[in-house]
């Protein structure tokens, strides 16, 4: 048994989510190498070496694995996974944007988005938006597996693993990078942060959202959106927590405006403390949050900010 | 330039499913079925693109019991030129890499120049059946896609990513798959389904697609989410935060 974790970075730094894989990956096997492929990323792998538990880097360092497109990332995994039994890699959309080829590749299914491991066969996920959670089995001789990052602790950092250059080059001429925008923000990232400030209809408009702002310099914390402000045109779909955006689990998640659909329910119910401000007393979001606060929003934000 | 379409019959997305006593799978008696969001913005795309020109003809397939021809004809009322059907016995699960297989066989069969499809059935919850596909055919894939743009015997992508956007060339064929914002599906006018009604639909037995249909992923059970239970009222702004310092101390 040996797990290939893909490490997950943004070619300047590795992201948390890569500690969580190798915590998810320890309820598999102790054997556990970490691929980081991309530009310039000797940093990375160095910093992939220290996660306890690791016992091995490969690093494929090409300006062909920049931008992480899945032909050739796909290719590069096919490659490194045949010698493992299990390739995690986080449901992220770089992950889930190549995992299911290299699964396809390899003939065999994948199971997406696992919560929990049971054994090396066995994992649980969330199906029909987490209303429903599933055991599944997998009698694959290679399991294919992304990782639901947000429910699972992160691997610790006093490690020291060593480093092993691979130069495989993979590429394809059918697809290729034209550009990015990229949300540029002082702001902890979503998946990352302890604290979660969320605005949703109720925000009225997407300048209300700066009144967010205040309340999450003061937290160190994200800001994120419901699929309705997002669907209204609010804010980018880049912050839309939910089943089709982002799933968070922070320490404090405070839902501003929010009703608490079924469907941005599935992306922060797993948060420690919710914290629900609407005004309208029988919405849906009060009966998961911790703590409920009925009034209005443009009221008590400004309040909330005096109060911190 | 061809389109393909394919389409899953999944539950109604207003409908809050419940899981079977037995935990066994999910209820799905008597409850409302519908064509998959994702899948339903897919055909949206592909009909625009034949409304500009750029597509001559589009194709919906679904996968399925006699049931989902009725998606089909959702398809075809919305514009789609012809539906194929590959019928499987019902009540039969069909796993993301054995759909992947069956469109290989139709990508191969109807050479389709773009195969436009959901990124995730709201069902399985999987976004790994245009992934796959794209691999099984030796095509790129633009997934997450929030704007298609054909030219030239290429079509760029604007995918949906955790940072934000990010553009990519593709060659044709590709496989793309949609994300929300991609656009606002129409409604099918009454017109438009009357005149669905007459369009052809090639029902194809399972077994004629030499797939295996045996998968190694077993359900060992299904169970309801752990209920997280409401808290409490809190009257003003200076308990809520007193109750996070010192209560909850998830803030300092």
């Amino acid at each position: 048994m040996s797990v290939l974790v893909y490490a997950e970075h943004d070619n300047e730094s590795l992201k948390i989510e890569t500690n969580k894989l190798v915590h998810a990956a320890l309820g598999v096997s102790s054997d556990i190498v970490v691929l980081v492929a991309g530009s310039g990323c000797a940093a990375i792998a160095e910093a992939a070496a220290k996660i306890s538990g690791v016992c091995k880097v490969i690093l494929a360092d090409n300006a062909v694995y920049e931008h992480q497109l899945p032909e050739n990332i796909a290719d590069l995994v096919v490659e490194v996974a045949a010698d493992y039994s299990h390739v995690f890699a986080a449901a992220t959309t770089t992950g889930k944007n190549f995992m299911p080829r290299v699964a396809a590749l390899l003939d065999v299914a994948q199971i997406s988005d696992i919560i929990k491991v049971e054994s090396e066969d066995t994992f649980v996920r969330p199906i029909y938006a987490g209303n429903a959670i599933a055991t599944v089995q997998s009698t694959e001789i290679k399991k294919i597996v992304t990782v639901r990052a947000a429910s699972f602790d992160a691997a610790a950092n006093d490690g020291s693993a060593s480093v092993e250059l691979l130069d495989t080059i993979k590429t394809s001429e059918k697809s290729s990078y034209v550009s990015a925008e990229l949300t540029v923000s002082a702001r902890p990232e979503l998946t990352a942060a302890d604290v979660i400030i969320s605005g949703g209809r109720g925000m009225q408009n997407g300048e209300n959202f700066v009144l967010l702002n205040g309340i999450a310099d003061k937290l160190g914390a994200a800001i994120g959106a419901s699929r309705a402000a997002v669907d209204a045109g609010f804010v980018p779909n880049d912050m839309q927590v939910g089943q089709t955006g982002k799933i968070v689990a922070p320490q404090l998640y405070i839902a501003v405006g929010i009703s608490g659909a079924i469907q941005h329910l599935a992306g922060m119910k797993d948060s420690k403390v919710i914290v629900a401000i609407n005004k309208d007393e029988e919405a849906p979001i009060f009966s998961v949050a911790d703590y409920g606060l009925v009034g209005d929003l443009f009221d008590l934000l400004p309040q909330l900010e005096a109060a911190l | 330039m061809k389109i393909l379409v394919p389409v899953k019959r999944a539950v109604d997305y207003n409908v809050k499913v419940r899981v079977k006593p037995d935990n066994s799978g999910v209820d799905l008696n008597n409850v409302k079925m519908a064509i998959n969001p994702f899948c339903e913005i897919a055909i949206e795309e592909a009909i625009r693109l034949k409304e500009k020109g750029v597509a001559t003809e589009v194709v919906v397939v679904s996968i399925g019991d006699k049931a989902c021809q009725e998606q089909i004809r959702t398809g075809l009322a919305l514009g789609a030129d012809r539906g194929i059907h590959i019928e499987t016995d019902a009540g039969v699960v069909v796993d993301s890499l054995q759909v992947a297989k069956l469109l290989q066989k139709v990508v191969e069969a109807e050479k389709p120049d773009l195969v436009i499809l959901g990124k995730q059935a709201i069902d399985s919850d999987n976004n790994q059946t245009g992934q796959m596909l794209a691999a099984l055919t030796g095509m790129p894939q633009g997934t997450f896609a929030s704007e298609v743009v054909v030219a030239d015997g290429t079509v760029n992508v604007t995918r949906e990513i955790d940072g934000g956007l990010q553009t990519v060339k593709l060659q044709l064929p590709a496989v793309v798959t949609t994300d929300l914002r991609l656009n606002e599906p129409r409604y099918a006018s009454l017109p438009n389904i009357m005149k669905a009604k007459r369009k052809p639909i090639d029902v194809k037995p399972v077994a004629d697609f030499d797939v295996d249909m045996t998968s190694k992923v077993t359900v060992i059970k299904v169970e309801a989410p752990a209920q997280r239970v409401g808290g409490v009222k809190v009257a003003d702004v200076a308990e809520l935060v007193h109750k996070l310092k010192n209560e909850a101390k998830v803030i300092a």
